[in-house]
């Protein structure tokens, strides 16, 4: 079997749209709305827990069939907390001024769904070369979604990109506001919605009756 | 006692764990269907809240911040344990809501036949972890203080989902396009809720 075979590819990519974690099984919606109100720190979100979920993956499912049923769910939790205070500490170190802006929502990467459902769905009953893939995918599917929604606020919201004034001047000289209402929490949730519905749209089989 | 009050009301209004904050937003999504199951819920996080969040200050302010082991003796004084919070915290969480299914089983089966299902979800729950992270960021003056603070953020949370799920219960009957029913339906009224919830945060107190 190679690397990427046809099931290691659906377990890879089908995260990214038609099984997404958020918009589909709605996982992880606690904790990630609030980092989108800009760009940089909703990519910064969506790659640390890229990197937690890949590698509790591994860890859980090289472990999987020495944990009591009973514990799993503290020893999941533990193994999470571990690496989330990693995860922490590199970006305490490397990337200080993000670290302040998320503030406490690095430390609630722990009880994001997304981590206890690949961990009680996938890790549980696979190996951990397949746990890995289930684990980026589901991430990166995480992490796309919000940073369409960082893009939407901070576009709308402030004019800019990662920091920098994409709407020119002339377009405010000619009357043009920031709409403030994007930044405030409200607002990720109906971008999310609007995401929702367009991806139904497509996607029919998903709708709910 | 002022500062009590003013903690707590806040708690509830202006700093909601739902709609300022989207803490606890899966299992408000996944179980606000009917009105009676989503207050079962709301009352299990309200308690666990309350009793965990003095304990986690407990162990913040004794055990875990900059210095807070010099009551063992002076050389104690340097210690700075705060990257363990995470870890513990969750840990007493956990256990905490182990502990409590196990009493509730025991000593009240009726209860533990309408509350039960919900325990085990509780532990990940994003509000009970957060309410713990919040306390940490906020530096509380006494435990009094983080304590009603824990009350008043599981009232707030248990405010916001059985107010969305009365407003879901009347929902079946409304014409909702296709696409948006279920999931896309349920955020654009939180949404909508949540500016409702805005008006109070000029409040002062």
């Amino acid at each position: 079997m190679g690397l990427l075979s046809e099931k290691n590819k659906e377990v890879l990519l089908g995260p990214m749209s038609a099984n997404n974690p958020v918009v589909v099984q709605m996982l992880g919606i606690c904790s990630a709305l609030a980092v989108t109100s800009k760009l940089e720190p909703a990519i910064v979100m969506g790659i640390s827990v890229t990197a937690v979920v890949a590698f509790a993956n591994v860890i859980i499912s090289l472990m999987r069939n020495t944990i009591p049923n009973r514990i799993r769910i503290i020893v999941q939790l533990v193994v999470v907390a571990a690496l989330v205070t990693i995860v922490s500490e590199v970006l305490k170190a490397f990337a200080y001024d993000v670290n302040k802006q998320l503030s406490v929502f690095v430390g609630l990467i722990i009880t994001n769904c997304i981590l206890m459902g690949r961990l009680e769905a996938f890790a549980l009953g696979n190996g951990p070369w397949e746990s890995f893939l289930d684990g980026i995918g589901n991430g990166l599917g995480y992490a796309i979604i919000l940073i369409i929604v960082g893009f939407f606020r901070e576009l709308l919201g402030s004019g800019t990109l990662l920091g920098f004034q994409v709407i020119p001047q002339a377009f405010y000289d000619l009357g043009y506001v920031n709409n403030g209402l994007m930044i405030l929490p409200p607002m990720a949730l109906i971008v999310i919605a609007v995401i929702i519905w367009v991806h139904r749209a497509k996607n029919k089989e998903l709708q709910e009756n | 006692m002022e500062q009590l009050l003013s903690t707590f009301v806040r708690s509830i209004f202006v700093d909601n764990m739902i709609f300022a904050y989207y803490l606890g937003m899966c299992s408000f999504v996944a179980v606000s269907k009917n009105v009676k199951t989503a207050l079962g819920l709301g009352i299990a996080v309200t308690f666990v809240l309350f009793c965990t969040l003095p304990i986690n200050y407990m162990l913040e302010n004794y055990v875990l911040k900059e210095g807070a082991l010099s009551w063992l003796g002076p050389e104690y004084a340097e210690v700075n344990l705060s990257f363990l919070a995470f870890i513990i915290f969750i840990a007493v969480i956990a256990s905490f809501v182990q502990l409590v299914e196990m009493v509730v089983e025991k000593f009240s089966p009726s209860l533990y036949a309408s509350l039960g299902i919900f325990l085990p979800l509780i532990a990940v729950n994003c509000a009970i972890l957060g309410g713990s992270l919040f306390m940490q960021q906020k530096a509380f003056a006494n435990v009094g203080i983080a304590t009603v603070y824990g009350l008043g953020s599981g009232i707030g949370w248990l405010l916001a989902i059985v107010g969305m799920a009365a407003i879901r219960e009347k929902l079946a009957y409304s014409n909702v396009p296709n696409a948006l029913k279920g999931l896309g339906i349920t955020f654009i009224i939180t949404g909508l809720m949540g500016m409702a919830f805005m008006c109070f945060s000029g409040l002062k107190i």
